[in-house]
């Protein structure tokens, strides 16, 4: 097998990552469908590393997992808020931008 | 021997290939299932799965110290906060799946589609051909030869994500800390306050129907037969978790009344026979 | 000596801006101190005549700089004076009939409490002609030239009460103003030609420019000329302008400031010898107006009238004369004197009757005259003899001089232009002794007014007929003394240049034929009105009468052709205008409201749909990038 499959894989997973985050209505789901795309980019940083044989790409992917905990840490506080203000957790409340 | 190595750059061996199709089946369905299912808590298992998926496929590629740090941190921490959110928000509430906004689901779709035939082509037209495999790199271990990076050539962004981090903690914190504004209240000034209103002296009712329910989900009967919702805990009222049986109880009661009258009219109403000729036609 | 040029033109300037900023306590002597200005600038003329007298005729040209008034890089504007053989004689002809006239208006304005006023007026006239005729550049020269017009304006409508003359004030000053852009694009022209517009350069250097250019410049020349001059087709103005007071139509539209188109041609003849297509133009012009000057002429009841449209005529003859080159100019501005002489002196003369008849201008109700008013029917005759073209006076030999000219011209075109001069000898000759037998001669036939006051018709004051004698010398002498060892030629010749043409017959047959079509249009008018009385109420006449009573239908002519051409052009104008410039920008604008009415829609502030925007943009840069790596 080609190890090229993996990142086949990779964009498999953040395409439905993102399909997901437009489907979805609920920011907890949303939130997680961001953080699947962020793993696709992971798996797609390590196949790079083999691929060049360093571990740079290693690296990389270390650091999205940091900001990505940074992320959900602050995001999820946002949802927390978010709901003890609304009383909802639906994306689609949050719409005062509308005209 | 030269020839296997080079083969052994372009291919990988038969056990990982057969890991890879299993396991990234596995990790599609687990994708798909947190995109697909209703209940966010069933979301959040799922996406745990795939994540443990990736952590072995990175095992896999010679990412020894991102596949432990995934399992821990990730699957471990991160999907836990989440699974916590989840709980505060409203483990049972079920989201609809019918889409509100005109045309947003084939819209997301067709760019979903698009993009994915996108990067596929981006990468099917890729020539990546030379994989030099992570042997060498992680010849002195692969936690070492990651620290070695990290504290000479991303010591900067390291140190900078360190900032980050506190930024983010001091950030959730600020988020979710309400500053109290006033002094809490004493159980004298509450039982003075109720009293001043005069809307409501005694204690709240108690939820569940006695003899049937008791679980704190299910409002009391009135005596009327509809549910009050006063006596279901407030933050259950807001995530909609009410269950409402009371519709269920005069169901229950009307068939026990239907019975008893069946019952009581067979001693002296004789039934109908062609309805029984049905019946058994039936 | 040069030095004194500038005095021409500050004194009545002075006098102009002391009359007109004074106030009322002017009021008791203005009138004596603007008259005394303009004695004062015929002084100093005649001083600086006397000393170009006693130069070679090479050296007889004076220029005084007084500053530089526009430098800017290569663009050069001076306030400079020239004094020259041609413009001395203008400035003779202007200061001289302009005293005369200053004189005579003293009498004939005794009676309008804003005399001070109108001899404000009269000096900034006298001021703004001396600027014109005196300027050494065109950029003066246009100041002078706006400065008449608008001179003549403020006395053409200096009765403003009457509608009548605000409205021809307003025709005369509108008229003019095409004529002025004339002027100013042949300026223009001369810069971008010449570099320069000052008299020196450009007329110097004008047979280095193009025949096209020249012909360009020349005949934006000669649509100012019109303008001024009231020639066809920019002729309308003057007939109207007759509703200034008299004096006024006699300084400024008859003797002055309409032959200031003549002396533009003269003065810049080197460029209209290097168009020979322009100068053909200047003919066809000067031959059209002899002709409809006279026949509108002969047709007018209203004395100023009458002598309005000979004004025109004669200045035809001039406008012509200029036109045949160097045979021409000479007696172009010859007969430009002598009719500046004559014409004025009819003109105070027509005043004069007018004085002694209560306003009265409709020659039927005159009759008689010369009884009651010896002194202005001796005047008026002498200039009637002279404008005729009666042997021996001045528009003998001037007009003769035009009449042999256009006939030296050669060709086909000389042959018509003689004889259009000639039959406009004959029709002046007509239309002269029209007025004059219906004004002097014949039983008196005016009518007590409304009032039941009868008119009784007497000589004007010392201070008007003193002015009308010394007019009337001139007529009579002016032309014999300038034709004498053809002194005038000789005088003007460093300036204009002048040739003799060599006429296809003899001097002698044109005399002898000028004289005879004089003796039948003389015949004819003493057939039509000296032996039959004339009648109170003008008859229905013929076509050509009444059409010529109208002006020759100028008037249908200009509403017909401009103002309604003007109006439908406008309409249609502000067809395309609320139609394709306010569709494109109204078009535009509601193209813009409506796809903006539209995309509002995609604002629906759900996060979602922006994210499929921010998804689709980045699979479009994704599809970029791919399609710019393939190829």
């Amino acid at each position: 097998m080609n190890p090229v499959n993996y990142l086949y894989l990779s964009a498999l997973l953040f395409t439905i990552g993102a399909t997901g985050v437009l489907l979805r209505r609920n920011a907890i789901v949303v939130f997680m469908c961001v953080e699947l795309m962020l793993n696709a980019c992971n798996l797609a940083f390590v196949v790079f590393s083999r691929m060049h044989g360093n571990l740079d790409g290693q690296i990389i992917a270390f650091f999205t997992m940091v900001v990505a905990a940074a992320e959900v840490v602050v995001g999820l506080a946002i949802i927390v808020s978010l709901f003890r203000a609304r009383h909802s957790a639906s994306v689609d409340d949050a719409s005062l931008m509308k005209l | 021997m030269s020839a296997t190595a080079q083969l052994a750059a372009y291919t990988t061996s038969t056990g990982e290939a057969f890991q890879f199709w299993v396991l990234g089946t596995v990790a599609v369905i687990g994708a798909l299932c947190t995109v697909l299912m209703r209940k966010a808590v069933h979301s959040a298992l799922c996406l745990a799965g795939t994540m443990i998926v990736l952590a072995v496929f990175y095992l896999a590629n010679g990412a020894y110290f991102l596949g432990v740090v995934q399992i821990v941190v990730y699957t471990g921490a991160i999907m836990m906060l989440f699974l916590f959110v989840v709980m505060l928000v409203g483990v049972t509430a079920a989201d609809s799946l019918k889409e509100t906004i005109q045309g947003q689901r084939w819209l997301a779709l067709l760019c979903g589609l698009g993009f994915g035939v996108l990067l596929f082509a981006g990468i099917g037209n890729a020539s990546l051909t030379q994989f030099a495999g992570t042997g060498r790199a992680n010849a002195n271990g692969n936690v070492q030869g990651l620290a070695a990076l990290i504290f000479t050539k991303y010591v900067f962004a390291f140190e900078i994500t360190g900032a980050l981090l506190i930024t983010a903690a001091v950030g959730a914190m600020v988020l979710t800390h309400r500053e109290r504004t006033e002094r809490a209240k004493t159980q004298r000034e509450l039982a003075e306050q109720r009293v001043r209103e005069g809307k409501h002296l005694p204690p709240l009712p108690a939820p569940g129907v006695y003899a049937r329910h008791n679980a704190v989900d299910i409002p009391g009967l009135l005596p009327d037969g509809t549910p009050s919702e006063l006596t279901v805990s407030r933050t259950l009222r807001e995530r909609g978790q009410v269950r409402d049986v009371s519709a269920e109880a005069l169901g229950d009661l009307k068939a026990l009344e239907q019975r008893a009258e069946e019952r009581l009219d067979r001693t002296r109403i004789e039934p109908p026979h062609p309805r029984r000729t049905e019946e058994a036609s039936k | 000596m040069e030095n004194l040029i500038a005095l021409l033109v500050a004194a009545p300037l002075l006098g102009a801006a002391v009359l007109l900023v004074g106030g009322r306590r002017l009021d008791r002597a203005g009138h004596w101190l603007g008259t005394l200005l303009a004695a004062a600038s015929f002084v100093i003329g005649l001083v600086l005549f006397a000393s170009l007298l006693g130069k070679d005729a090479e050296h007889r040209t004076l220029v005084q700089h007084l500053w530089t008034w526009v430098p800017v890089e290569s663009f050069r504007a001076d306030v400079a004076f020239r004094l020259d053989q041609l413009s001395v004689t203008f400035v003779l002809l202007i200061t001289g009939v302009g005293t005369l006239i200053h004189l005579y208006s003293v009498g004939y304005m005794a009676h309008d409490e804003r005399r001070r006023r109108f001899f404000g007026y009269l000096n900034l006239f006298l001021a703004a002609m001396l600027i014109l005729v005196l300027a050494d550049n065109y950029l003066l020269l246009y100041v002078g030239w706006e400065g008449v017009g608008l001179a003549s304006y403020l006395l053409i409508g200096f009765w403003q009460h009457k509608p009548s003359a605000a409205t021809a004030a307003k025709k005369a000053f509108l008229v003019n103003r095409v004529g002025d852009i004339g002027l100013s694009i042949a300026i223009m022209l001369m810069f971008t030609t010449f570099g320069t517009f000052a008299f020196g350069p450009v007329l110097t250097s004008a047979g280095d420019a193009s025949e096209g250019r020249l012909t360009a410049i020349a005949l934006m020349l000669l649509l100012a000329a019109c303008g001024k001059s009231a020639q066809v087709p920019l002729q309308s103005w003057l007939g109207d302008a007759m509703e200034g007071p008299t004096p006024v139509s006699a300084l400024i539209h008859a003797a002055t400031m309409v032959t200031a188109g003549v002396y533009l041609i003269v003065r810049s003849a080197a460029i209209f010898n290097g168009a020979p297509d322009a100068q053909v133009a200047v003919t066809v012009v000067g031959a059209v107006t002899l002709l409809f000057g006279a026949i509108v002429g002969c047709a007018k009841d209203d004395i100023k009238k009458a002598l309005a449209g000979s004004t025109m005529s004669q200045i035809g003859y001039m406008v012509l004369a200029a036109g045949l080159g160097p045979i021409g100019y000479v007696f172009a501005i010859m007969h430009l004197v002598t009719h500046g002489f004559f014409k004025a002196g009819l003109f105070l003369g027509a005043g004069s009757v007018m004085h002694g008849m209560n306003d009265e201008v409709d020659m039927r109700k005159f009759g008689g005259l010369r009884k009651y008013m010896p002194v202005t029917f001796v005047t008026f005759g002498l200039g009637y003899l002279a404008i005729i073209g009666f042997p021996f006076l001045s528009g003998f030999y001037s007009k003769d001089a035009i009449i042999e000219a256009a006939f030296a011209k050669g060709g086909t075109q000389g042959w018509i232009l003689g004889s259009v001069t000639l039959l406009g000898a004959a029709i002046t000759a007509f239309y002269m002794t029209r007025v004059m037998l219906m004004t002097f001669f014949g039983e008196r036939r005016w009518q007590p007014d409304a009032d039941g006051h009868d008119p009784h018709p007497h000589e004007s004051p010392t201070t008007m007929t003193i002015p009308m004698i010394v007019l009337a010398i001139g007529s009579v002498g002016a032309g014999f003394f300038f034709h004498l060892g053809d002194r005038f030629v000789h005088w003007l010749e460093p300036v204009t240049g002048h040739s003799e043409g060599d006429s296809p017959v003899g001097v002698s047959v044109i005399t002898a034929a000028t004289l005879v079509c004089l003796v039948v249009g003389v015949g004819i008018a003493w057939a039509m009105y000296g032996r039959r009385a004339v009648p109170a109420v003008a008859p229905r006449g013929s076509l050509l009468t009444r059409a010529a009573r109208r002006d020759l239908l100028q008037d249908d002519f200009n509403h017909v052709v401009l103002v309604r051409g003007g109006e439908h052009l406008t309409r249609s104008l502000v067809y395309v205008d609320h139609t394709l410039v306010d569709g494109v920008v109204n078009g535009t604008a509601a193209g813009f409201g409506g796809m903006s009415g539209r995309l509002r829609r995609v604002q629906n502030g759900f996060v979602r749909s922006y994210a499929v925007s921010m998804f689709g943009g980045a699979a479009l840069l994704v599809a970029a990038t791919l399609l710019m790596r393939a190829v």
